[in-house]
């Protein structure tokens, strides 16, 4: 479809929340509390806190959550009954308010669940998730979208995507056949778009490295990834807060007659992940594990899956508990922007 | 400073360490650990206020042994992860170089381990304000609330480990999260795995932990880790009658003694 | 409904349990379902996830041949949790599998050729797959040498084929223990594989070699092999890398940008030179 751009007033933003909460779909948005700024799932337009950069956690969790039922089953010595998760009863779902880095990360989620095969959960929760993205009015040290080819007002992902600007009103552009079903939920409330360049409304943040110059420097030897990584803890919380990073396990959660199959989040950083049980581990050392984090993000994702498995959200920095700051270091390697 | 600086140079032309382990400023106006293994990078070497991270968990990570001898810029919490992990045989204290100064401005000098100690002593554990107050107020709290209070927190929790990770005494190879013969511990994130998580992170700390907070300031939700800590501290001072220095050294629910209160020890 | 879940497995009845060496086992396995059955469809080299319920799945390649039809079969040791399971399972259980995953050994283009395969300790059942299926297909190729070595005698698997293949005279058959290992009954040859291969009269010419052992086994093996003037192309093996998913989703079994579930497990010397060390 066409993208067709509105106009929604200020005035009008708590009744579109509030209409599309009554309509039946489960709304999540940022919130603020104990200056902590996570999505939650939303009643009130009133519980919303929407001048925010960054939250802790991304929304890769709607479409990608922590734990996900895989089956469940029963069994004894000679019957094995699995019981299929219904996909049909994953709720209908809208993210409100995220920054265009997150909406930007389901393609690059897209991309590693439809590998060959299709995963059928990650898939259908994606379908039944219409995105409301919000440009960014500000951003702070850690950002960099515009490095990785985005920006912070791009539509990239979002159904919807929502501009703050003169007067506080906002210049709605529907991009999907997702976003107009919600646009025409919602029509009356907004109104025909002014002329305006957007781009003067969201923040100016500069391009810091190329993408190009990165991935043609990048190489497994070559690097000091060990100078690099001796800070890290080798913990998981650049994984787990990243919107883009969907490395998981399976566990089986119950005894040998009853209970289910789960996939979990996992992630390169610590050693478990690809320890042999015979004691032998091919990234034992974790420089080769800060290496396949970048590696995999910067070579080998564009390689085999054509996106880049970075949106420059900066959360992984903001996160990490000695501070090692990946634009700082694709900064290095890259060897900045020239 | 300068003399630091000065005396962990001559390490390194030395060749009497390999590498020092110190703190430089972050990106992002923090202090941040960093490693040197050439002295013309010295000067990145800070320490104040901010540096907050407890280095003894760099002493026995098996990508710092690779390199060789450490010298560590220590801080008085470092210092006090130093004598756990000496007393727990993770290393040799002669092993390794301690760098700093000490409340009257002069370098550390220690002979030994009991010296470090001693200096420990000196400058007793004095927990924030902030802390104390948290502690009083979970205190204070019913039995349903307090199980409300730290289901919600422990509901935020993604299980990423970076609590033991940045926790010095948590050192162990295998986990015993990780561990799955028998899985004693549930891996998944949901409100069992999460209570089983934390109330083994923090029974196994218990009469260990060095009351750093490096838990609770590398959790990147909030979770007040420490103030679990903090309890199981206070809680077995009062029970075993252990002093803090004793705490450092000894681990009061490993060690035998005759004239223990409880008869099922005898 | 939309509902095709890749990471459901098929159910498979235990047919038979055969005690191949301590801790080893081979499982015979039939589908429940009979669609299952009549659809499943494999090539020499592809693996599976095998699983007890409560327990997890665990990788093995499928060690019989694409060739004998209505089963399949397994050889696993028992090393960590889930393999533990399986080897307390008796015939008549059910077990999960899903699969089947990976490429696979191109031996329709080895027609018209002679096939080495060397292979040490538990690692002879991804070859015991390709050696059946070329036998299976006898006229299709040359000469076949099979060279297999275990620490101790009791730690050669597939007892009954190793005697099979010796006694056909089609194929030439070449076991060997390690030094220390032999019994006092052994007949075959003692020391290491890449000695003994060292000590044969190898023709590289119109020769395809797989190799499949344990890492120490393989990086010694390959040298012999190329002092023998083998293409490095022609010399095939298998890796391993720890697996959860099998198909490229779950992140951890990539060798740089190629991943082992996908692209291998099946890999030629040549392919396995550009690859960083991270296996
Ligand atoms: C392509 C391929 C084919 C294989 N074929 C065989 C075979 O035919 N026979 C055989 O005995 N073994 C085979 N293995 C190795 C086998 O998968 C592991 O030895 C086994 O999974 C470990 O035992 P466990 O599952 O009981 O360990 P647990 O500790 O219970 O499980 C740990 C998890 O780690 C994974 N894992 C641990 N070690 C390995 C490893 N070395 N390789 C792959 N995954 C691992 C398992 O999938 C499992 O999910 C193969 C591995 C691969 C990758
Ligand atoms: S790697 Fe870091 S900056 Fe890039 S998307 Fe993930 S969390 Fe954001
Ligand atoms: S650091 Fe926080 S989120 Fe991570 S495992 Fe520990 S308590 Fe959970
Ligand atoms: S086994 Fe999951 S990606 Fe290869």
């Amino acid at each position: 479809m066409t993208p067709q751009n509105k106009l929604l007033k200020k005035e009008c933003l708590p009744t579109f929340v509030e209409t599309l909460v009554k309509g039946g779909k489960l709304l999540y948005a940022p919130t603020k509390e104990n200056e902590r700024i996570e999505f939650k799932l939303i009643e009130n337009f009133s519980e919303i806190y929407l001048d925010y950069i960054q939250t802790t956690k991304s929304i890769k969790s709607i479409v990608f959550p922590p734990i996900e039922k895989l089956f469940e089953y029963v069994a004894d010595k000679e019957h094995v009954e699995i019981k299929d998760v219904n996909l049909n009863t994953i709720p209908e779902t809208i993210v409100f308010g995220a920054h265009p880095c997150d909406a930007a990360s389901f393609k690059v989620l897209n991309a590693v669940f439809t590998w060959d095969c299709n995963d059928e959960f990650f898939l259908t929760r994606k379908d039944k998730t219409t995105v409301i993205g919000l440009s960014c009015k500000n951003h702070d040290d850690y950002c960099f979208c515009t490095s990785v080819d985005l920006n912070p007002g791009s539509t990239e992902g979002s159904d919807i995507l929502l501009t703050r600007i003169e007067n506080d009103n906002y210049l709605a552009e529907i991009m999907t056949e997702k976003g107009e079903a919600v646009y025409k939920l919602v029509k009356n409330l907004f109104e025909p778009a002014p002329q305006v360049d957007k781009n003067a409304f969201v923040t100016q943040l500069p391009k810091l490295f190329d993408l190009n110059d990165l991935r043609g420097k990048l190489s497994f030897e070559g690097l000091s990834w060990m100078q690099q990584s001796l800070r890290c803890l080798s913990c998981g919380t650049c994984a787990y807060v990243c919107p883009t990073c969907s490395c998981f396990d399976i566990q089986d959660i119950g005894n040998q007659t009853k209970g289910k199959r789960v996939r979990i989040w996992d992630t390169c950083a610590l050693p478990q992940f690809t320890l042999h049980t015979s004691g032998h581990n091919p990234r034992h050392f974790q420089n080769e594990r800060w290496r396949q984090r970048i590696m995999h993000k910067f070579s080998y994702e564009p390689e085999r899956l054509h996106v880049y498995g970075c949106v420059g959200c900066g959360r992984c920095s903001r996160a990490c508990p000695v501070n090692i700051n990946i634009l700082e270091n694709l900064i290095e390697i890259s060897g900045g922007n020239k | 400073m300068d003399r630091v600086k000065q005396k962990a140079r001559d390490l390194l032309d030395s060749n009497k360490v390999q590498v020092v382990i110190g703190y430089e400023e972050g990106t992002d106006g923090t202090a941040r650990p960093v490693f040197i293994m050439d002295s013309k990078n010295i000067d990145k070497l800070i320490f104040n206020d901010r540096c907050y991270h407890n280095l003894a968990v760099y002493l026995t990570k098996v990508e710092v042994e690779k390199i060789g001898r450490v010298a560590v810029e220590a801080s008085l919490n470092t210092l006090k992860g130093i004598v756990k992990l000496a007393s727990e045989g993770q290393f040799v204290f002669e092993d390794i170089d301690i760098l700093g100064v000490n409340r009257n401005g002069e370098l550390y000098e220690f002979a030994s381990l009991d010296e470090v100690i001693d200096y420990i002593d000196q400058h007793p554990v004095e927990y924030s304000p902030e802390e104390i107050s948290l502690l009083r107020k979970i205190e204070s709290m019913t039995r349903e609330e307090r199980w409300e209070y730290w289901q919600e927190e422990f509901s935020r929790c993604i299980r990423c480990y970076a609590c033991r990770a940045a926790c010095p005494n948590c050192y162990c190879d295998a986990c015993i999260v990780d561990i799955n013969q028998p899985q004693w511990i549930s891996p998944t994130p949901d409100a069992l795995g999460n209570l089983e998580w934390h109330i083994i992170r923090a029974m196994h700390l218990a009469g260990r932990c060095v009351n750093c907070g490096a838990c609770a300031k590398a959790c990147p939700v909030d979770i007040p880790l420490n103030i679990l800590n903090l309890k199981l501290a206070e809680e077995i001072s009062k029970n075993f009658g252990i002093s803090e220095e004793f705490l450092l050294t000894n681990y009061p629910l490993a060690i035998y003694d005759p004239n223990d209160k409880e008869n099922f020890i005898k | 409904m939309r509902n095709d879940n890749i990471y459901k497995p098929c159910l498979m009845r235990i047919e038979k349990v055969t005690d191949e060496a301590p801790d080893v086992k081979t499982f015979r396995l039939k589908f429940i379902d009979d669609v299952q059955a009549r659809n499943f469809d494999f090539k020499a080299g592809q693996f599976g996830e095998y699983s007890v319920m409560g327990e997890g799945e665990s990788t093995f390649c499928i060690a019989s041949p694409p060739t004998r039809k209505g089963y399949i079969e397994c050889t696993f040791r028992k090393t960590g949790r889930v393999t533990s399971a399986l080897a307390n399972k008796e015939e008549g259980e059910i077990i999960g599998f899903r699969g089947p995953y990976g490429n696979r050994f191109p031996i329709e283009e080895w027609k018209g050729k002679n096939l080495l395969f060397v292979a040490g300790g538990i690692a002879l059942p991804p070859m015991r797959c390709v050696i059946w299926n070329c036998l299976d297909l006898r006229e299709d190729y040359k000469d076949i040498t099979i060279v297999y070595g275990a620490k101790t005698v009791d730690d050669l698997i597939y007892k009954n084929e190793l005697e099979e293949w010796n006694e056909r005279p089609d194929v030439t058959l070449v076991t060997t223990v390690d030094p220390g290992g032999e019994t006092p009954a052994w007949k075959g040859q003692i020391g290491f594989v890449p000695t003994i291969l060292e000590k044969m009269e190898l023709k590289a010419e119109n020769t395809i070699a797989v190799v499949c052992g344990p890492p120490i086994m393989i990086k010694f093996t390959f040298p012999v092999l190329v002092k023998a003037e083998f293409k490095e192309a022609d010399i095939f093996t298998t890796l391993e890398n720890r697996m959860k998913c099998g198909f490229g989703k779950c992140g951890r079994c990539n060798v740089g940008s190629v991943y082992v579930c996908k692209d291998g497990p099946v890999f030629t010397y040549a392919q396995l030179k550009k690859l960083p060390a991270e296996y």
